[in-house]
């Protein structure tokens, strides 16, 4: 008989540190002021830390976090690839570790000077494997070197088929800056945006301009996972894991995935969604509120068809109905998101699906929440996280 | 002027940019079971064939998708920068670059021709123009 997740482990900590665009530390310094700061949370001395995952985006190595912050002996350390596809999945690692045995305290981290240091947005480095080299080669000898470009591809066939305008895309933006307004830590706080605003904002791979893209942030962010049992004698009311999984499917390439006979879905992201959904036993009626991965504004709408919470092609008509916003149907990124709070990789949104579950963000919705769904990111190798109270 | 980014000329890949320095756009073919794939790769996906060789494509297909690229503007290419997803006759899709058309021209689903550019620095690769455009 399997092992099920569900509901064998919980979120005890989070910790970040402040979103600047320029930290003046290194990497490795944020790691450690995060993971401290996630102890603290938690109520648990970093020497208890058994267990470390991140990135393999991330520079800083696992031992030496551990050293920085004085952990003691590990017997968990793993890394999950493709950049913010590895958001969740490095959750998964840690919730299948303590469930298995294998660790009892499991931090999982994302640090970067991603402003001030190695910029997304600033085109694909050279220093990356065999394969992976040849699959980016069919794009940068034409020019397509960031992301944006990679997934306005996908973007423009979807909206030209469903009738997506940028005026879309735009409310989605709008709507994560409203929720930013009310965040301090978010780039976005104090900055309100306007559909003007948004519309005459300077085009960067159409039909993406600047506000449809996420925030090149320093910072970092880390995530406790400990037993749903051990969680309920600590600090904070813990965010009970119902699911987590990770999901590529036939014919997936990092970010570029256009040979699949249908470019309108994302299909990573509906495995994510059935397996996650299974796991927990629930379905999108059950979801109060998401952290959907945004690096990009087109992405929301396209999962909130993934995910089931409407038809396919009727993404922007719940946005239209204003779903997204915080008495909305479905409150999402009620922090700001990546593209309001900043862009710490996904392991943000992550935090804030777990403030949601307790009751503290700063954009909590006047209703009830009982789950939170979190994806990981879009047009990658993914993943997907239903978060939930404890019983 | 900077160059564009050349791709590296490994195993698997080497051969399709040798069809294109010699003019021509190259479509993998499983010898196993004739089935066309693009980007190449070295085991066929249906068959599991390590056997296959490349046929020419003819050169004509529709636009699937496109993106107009403005900003960032990097050294060694021109802007704005028309990207295509072009459905090929013979039934798989390339990502190429549109060239001689001004971005409120490009469109889903006309009709598009392949021609090889060469650079000044000899690099040659394969890309699109509107099917009749001078």
């Amino acid at each position: 008989m399997p092992i099920s997740l569900k509901n064998e482990t919980a979120v005890a900590g989070i910790g970040l540190t402040e979103f600047t665009k320029n930290s003046g530390v290194s990497e490795l310094s944020l790691a450690a002021q995060c993971i401290k700061a996630a102890c603290d949370d938690a109520g648990v001395s970093p020497s208890q830390i058994d267990g470390l995952v991140t990135y393999t985006l991330d520079t800083t190595d696992e031992i030496e976090v551990a050293r920085a912050v004085g952990a003691g002996d590990l017997s968990f350390f793993s890394r999950i690839n493709y950049g913010g596809g590895a958001a969740v999945g490095t959750i998964a690692q840690a919730a299948m570790a303590v469930a298995t045995g294998q660790a009892t305290t499991v931090v999982c981290y994302r640090a970067m000077n991603g402003r001030s240091g190695k910029r997304m947005g600033q085109g694909v480095s050279g220093v990356i494997s065999s394969s992976d080299l040849i699959h980016w080669s069919w794009y940068t000898p034409y020019g397509m070197l960031i992301p944006g470009s990679w997934i306005a591809m996908i973007a423009n066939k979807y909206m030209h088929q469903y009738g997506v305008t940028r005026e879309d895309l735009g409310r989605v933006a709008i709507s994560q800056r409203n929720h930013a307004l009310r965040n301090p830590r978010a780039y976005g706080y104090g900055k309100p945006l306007t559909m003007e605003h948004y519309l005459e904002s300077k085009q960067i791979a159409e039909p993406l301009c600047l506000y449809d893209f996420c925030q090149e942030t320093d910072g970092g962010c880390a995530i406790l996972v400990t037993s749903a049992e051990r969680a309920r004698d600590l600090k904070q009311k813990p965010a009970v894991i119902r699911g987590v999984t990770q999901a590529s499917t036939r014919g997936q390439e990092q970010m570029t995935s256009y040979y699949r006979d249908d470019l309108l879905s994302l299909p990573e992201m509906e495995l994510a969604a059935r397996r996650v959904y299974a796991m927990a036993g629930l379905g999108p009626d059950d979801i109060d509120a998401a952290c959907l991965y945004d690096a990009f504004t087109s992405e929301i709408i396209m999962q909130l068809e993934s995910f089931g919470f409407c038809g396919i092609g009727e993404g922007k008509d719940m946005v239209r109905d204003g779903a997204l916003d915080i008495d909305g149907r479905l409150p999402n990124n009620t922090h700001g998101g990546l593209i309001s709070e900043g862009y710490i990789h996904g392991m943000n949104n992550i935090a804030e699906g777990v403030r949601l579950i307790r009751g503290e963000s700063t954009g909590q919705p006047p209703k009830a929440v009982e789950h939170v769904l979190v994806s990981s990111g879009v047009g990658v190798p993914t993943g997907a996280m239903i978060l939930g109270q404890a019983g | 002027m900077t160059a564009r980014i050349k791709p590296p000329m490994e195993l698997d890949n080497a051969w399709w940019w040798e069809m294109a320095a010699a003019g021509k756009l190259g479509i993998q073919r499983c010898l196993g079971c004739q089935t066309l794939r693009h980007p190449p790769r070295p085991m066929c996906g249906e068959c599991h064939s390590l056997d296959w060789d490349a046929v020419e494509a003819s050169g004509k297909g529709v636009i699937c998708s496109y993106t107009v690229l403005r900003h960032p503007q990097f050294p060694g290419y021109e802007y704005p920068l028309i990207i295509v997803l072009v459905d090929l006759e013979e039934g798989t899709r390339v990502t190429s670059q549109l060239v001689g058309c001004e971005p409120e021209d490009v469109d889903f689903g006309l009709p598009v021709e392949m021609l090889i550019q060469e650079d000044p620095d000899g690099f040659k690769l394969p890309v699109f123009k509107l099917a009749g455009a001078a």
